[in-house]
């Protein structure tokens, strides 16, 4: 008889091989199956705030103005909370730099993205072989290359000035960084319309034909309406990562209201006691936007689950 | 070698194209430390991000209710803020904080008195509490899977919680699990490059500095991209047919 006295029995799946008959797993395992091949597909984890998250922020903006204005031995009209009044018509929208900018340039960013995307979400499906290889290259290489590396790559490559015949156009930073996060959001859209359009049973493309639609006729009036429902809800999450996202061209000098932030700390001779109030204050400037894209996005989830 | 170097300083003298970090030796280096660097920061927050997964998971099934809200914080802290926010309140809230409290424990580095958690260290912590917090989730769903007549099994054959979390329950989670964690790990790896804004001298860092002094930004910007996108390729494809070698038979086809 064999026995395993001072060798440990190995473990099923990790020291052998996958062939196994294990026993029978509960349904958790298949949601985490299905949230994975979502996610994967998607190219973003759902964000899902609550309205506690809310609460808590401000607790915690309460908290930090708090000790930062029991600390200063400053004049009254110089304290933490004082100077953060001051500074809020330029942190959120004076001259449309601010919290203003970081709305507008996830608007464009996410309307270059969607409609790049869908077409090179179409493309993916296309019958022709190079078009669809050239389209799915294209989605791979701005899925997997990180959001930062492209944003350097269009500030630093783009031009600053277009010279078109005699007149000079600028273009400035904001529409830079505008073009650099519609990249990464163009490809993911492609992926979110491939996998839409794929889901969508064969069963449909054969009665459209038998009902002699032509191809672009069932695309446009029978696979994609339906298509539509399901992409809405990853879009919006896509649009909440995305505004959550704005910050990281603050790096590239874009002066929107993290850089502001920055900057009019330092103006205040960057006191300590200012960086809890000021951060936590855009924190829930963010949140405010953000948390009912985030609960709409989980209700239309709910409602246009369709189970085939 | 050297003649494959030398092609390069040809290219250059030729066209104008400048892969200087093939035909200088010294930018070679540097580029080499950048992408080890990338490597060294990914494979240590994968791993630590993982072990916090794992920790995280097992205090979620805890018996007492505030080591599970004290969990559960930590995730909601982490999922809902954006990893840059993350970084900087690392580095500069309580990086400083700790210093300036006294509670930073410091080493002579030749003169003056280095912190001992520098701005890598407080990259590897707040990048693998980041991806921690996700991993966490995934892990709890993957134990959440595991029948409860399979735990008693355990139990009853004498094993404590711990040792039937590490034996029994775990291995089968792992493999549930596989599908997510891989997702996580290739957008941490992604998310490496923030560690840029707080000086870490990984990858996307020592490129900015090569292009700062040759003023070849094209060129090194195409390197970077490739770089990049080979890295996340090739780990998405290794990962990928490891999660094909470990699904169990009939789930999550």
């Amino acid at each position: 008889m064999k026995t395993f006295v001072n060798k440990r029995p190995p473990i099923p799946g990790i020291a052998t091989g996958s062939t196994t008959d294990l026993p029978v797993l509960l349904p958790t395992a298949g949601r985490l199956a299905q949230r994975a091949r979502r996610d994967r597909l998607e190219g973003t984890w759902r964000l899902e705030l609550k309205l506690w998250h809310g609460v808590l922020l401000v607790i915690l903006f309460l908290l930090f103005a708090g000790i930062a204005e029991a600390q200063s031995q400053a004049e009254p009209d110089k304290g933490p909370l004082a100077t953060l009044f001051r500074w809020i018509p330029v942190l959120l929208w004076k001259n449309g730099n601010g919290f203003v900018l970081n709305l507008t340039i996830s608007f464009f960013a996410m309307a270059i993205g969607t409609v790049a995307g869908m077409a090179l979400g179409l493309a993916q499906v296309s019958l022709l072989a190079p078009v669809r290889t050239g389209s799915w290259f294209t989605t791979q290489f701005f899925r997997n290359s990180p959001w930062l590396v492209l944003l350097f790559c269009i500030m630093l490559l783009f031009p600053f000035e277009i010279e078109l015949g005699s007149t000079v156009f600028k273009i400035p930073d904001w529409t830079k960084a505008t073009i650099g996060f519609s990249l990464p959001v163009m490809a993911n859209l492609s992926e979110i319309v491939r996998g839409a359009v794929q889901s969508i049973p064969t069963g449909q493309w054969e009665s459209a034909e038998s009902l002699a639609f032509t191809r672009r006729q069932t695309m446009w009036m029978i696979i994609l309406p339906q298509c539509f429902k399901r992409m809405i809800p990853p879009w919006m999450n896509w649009y909440a990562i995305l505004t959550m996202a704005t910050p990281l061209c603050s790096i590239m000098g874009v002066e929107e209201s993290v850089r502001l932030a920055q900057d009019a700390m330092t103006a205040e001779d960057s006191r300590t006691e200012l960086l809890g109030p000021f951060y936590v204050f855009l924190l829930i400037v963010f949140f405010i936007y953000c948390y009912p894209i985030a609960r709409l996005t989980i209700a239309l989830e709910k409602k246009y689950t369709v189970n085939i | 070698m050297e003649a494959f170097y030398e092609w390069f300083r040809w290219l250059y003298d030729d066209t104008g194209i400048n892969l200087v970090i093939f035909y200088e030796q010294y930018e070679r280096e540097r580029f080499v430390d950048g992408f080890l660097n990338t490597l060294y920061l990914s494979v240590i927050c994968v791993f630590f991000s993982v072990v916090i997964g794992v920790v995280g998971a097992w205090l979620q099934g805890s018996k007492l209710q505030i080591t599970r809200n004290i969990v559960q914080g930590y995730i909601q802290f982490f999922r809902n803020t954006p990893p840059l926010v993350q970084l900087l309140f690392f580095y500069f809230a309580l990086g400083t904080g700790l210093e300036r409290w006294g509670l930073m424990p410091v080493y002579d580095a030749g003169g003056w008195n280095e912190p001992m958690i520098g701005n890598f260290g407080w990259a590897v912590i707040s990048l693998s509490f980041f991806a921690g917090a996700f991993n966490v989730e995934i892990f709890r769903a993957g134990i959440e899977a595991v029948p409860t007549a399979t735990k008693e099994a355990a139990e009853s054959l004498g094993y404590t919680r711990l040792k039937s979390y590490i034996y029994i329950v775990l291995p089968l989670a792992f493999r549930v699990s596989l599908p997510a964690l891989n997702n996580n790990l290739v957008n941490l790896v992604k998310t490496t490059t923030l560690a840029y804004v707080i000086a870490v001298p990984e990858m996307m860092y020592t490129v900015n500095q090569i292009w700062s002094d040759n003023v070849n930004v094209p060129e090194m910007m195409t390197v970077l991209f490739f770089v990049y996108v080979a890295l996340v390729g090739v780990l998405v494809v290794a990962m990928g047919r490891w999660e094909r070698h470990m699904k169990i038979p009939g789930y999550g086809q």
